[in-house]
């Protein structure tokens, strides 16, 4: 089949698109938070992880120290690792390719290939959309990190009501039912106590530790899930196939969990799509720890 | 240069952490608790980011026109808008907001 002929191939490059796009956020909101344009670019070429990215920024913007930063950004990249194993089980890349294929797991790659059944869609799906995103990521992080020295006072143009807007728009999709709905008000409030008590930067790593507690000492899942459904967060937050399409192999490969015979849970705000079109809903493109 | 060096020691977690789901056998990490620890983390994490980001003034909690961005791209979300979207309504509720003279 020829790339151009591919579902999956189709699909990743409309996601690249749309979550190319916002790397304009990330330049602007970067420079804005007091980085400067390399380090703006490092952090889009080398780190290239979107959550993780604003993470750091937004311990940085906040007056919080370089440590505190590098923690936040460690921790939200975790789930990179659970993604890599999946995907490792998927395509077994070896060689050169699987160095590379390390570099672009993100979660709008690995939606793309765990959305497919045949493992050559998978692999196009996955390549498409890793290397299409990380191009368009780099080149509109740089145009955003341009416009964002241009404006001058990011505060005139409300970018800090910008980085709150991302952040928000980064944890939405990941809000498909009671649990993570219950873990996020946990930790938010967890965050507002703890702000007076320690310095800037930490009380993000406070929330993040009860974070961990819970998914650690928490029981699995719920009886309408099927096992390792957990409907955790542990997906990726775009949903590039609508429901009832496709259906998931391998489960060893726990692809993305949650999206598929969990019954009416998720779309708790009605994000689950109706048809086959990719990048319906609202957060059908929505990076989220992506990019 | 220090924030160089953090930026540097993250750039490095993180590609060491998708490397090693390709590197380790998946036998070891293959324990549902966790993928559930990254789960609640990767949660826990953007809640908190988008507490602090919208109402923390260093140590101090403070309600000025960033809440009013939270509230914004809240029901831009709702109302299904996209990313990009959302990131304006926020920046432009803020911008608003201050020209309106709240702080």
């Amino acid at each position: 089949m020829r790339l151009r002929e591919s579902p999956a191939a189709r699909i990743g490059a409309s996601i690249a698109i749309a979550t190319g796009l916002y790397g304009v956020s990330f330049g602007a909101l970067s420079v804005a938070s007091g980085l400067s344009f390399w380090q703006t670019m490092a952090l889009s070429l080398l780190l290239f992880s979107g959550g993780s990215q604003f993470a750091f920024i937004g311990v940085i913007a906040g007056g919080g120290t370089g440590v505190a930063a590098m923690s936040a950004s460690a921790l939200l990249g975790i789930r990179n690792g659970v993604y890599g194993m999946q995907l490792n089980a998927l395509m077994k890349p070896t060689g050169w390719r699987r160095f590379v294929s390390a570099q672009i797991t993100i979660d709008e790659s690995t939606a793309t290939a765990t959305g497919q059944r045949d493992p050559a869609e998978q692999q196009r799906g996955f390549w498409v959309a890793g290397i299409g995103i990380y191009v368009l990521w780099n080149i509109f992080t740089a145009a955003g990190a341009f416009l964002g020295d241009a404006l001058g006072d990011p505060k005139q143009w409300g970018l800090d009501g910008a980085a709150v807007a991302a952040f928000l728009g980064l944890l939405w999709p990941r809000i498909r039912a009671f649990q993570p709905a219950a873990i996020a008000v946990v930790c938010a409030v967890v965050t507002l106590l703890a702000v007076p008590l320690v310095p800037p930067g930490v009380p993000i790593l406070v929330a993040a530790l009860a974070a961990g507690l819970i998914g650690w000492f928490r029981r699995g899942h719920t009886p309408d899930h099927s096992p390792g459904h957990d409907d955790d967060g542990m997906e990726p937050d775009i949903e590039p196939y609508g429901r009832g399409d496709h259906s998931h192999g391998q489960p060893a490969a726990r692809p993305v969990p949650g999206r598929t015979g969990t019954g009416g849970r998720d779309g708790i705000f009605g994000t689950a799509g109706s048809g086959g079109t990719p990048g319906h809903g609202p957060l059908g493109f929505s990076e989220g720890g992506a990019a | 240069m220090s924030l160089w060096f953090w930026l540097a020691v993250s750039v490095v977690l993180a590609y060491a952490t998708k490397l090693l789901g390709y590197l380790v056998p998946a036998k070891v990490l293959a324990n549902p608790r966790m993928s559930r620890v990254a789960g609640t983390l990767t949660i826990g994490l953007l809640a908190s980011l988008t507490v602090v980001n919208a109402a923390a003034s260093g140590t101090a909690v403070v309600l000025d026109a960033r809440v009013g961005a939270l509230v914004a791209a809240a029901v831009a979300l709702w109302l299904k808008a996209p990313f990009l979207v959302v990131v304006i309504v926020g920046a432009a509720a803020a911008a608003g907001l201050r020209l309106l003279g709240w702080p």
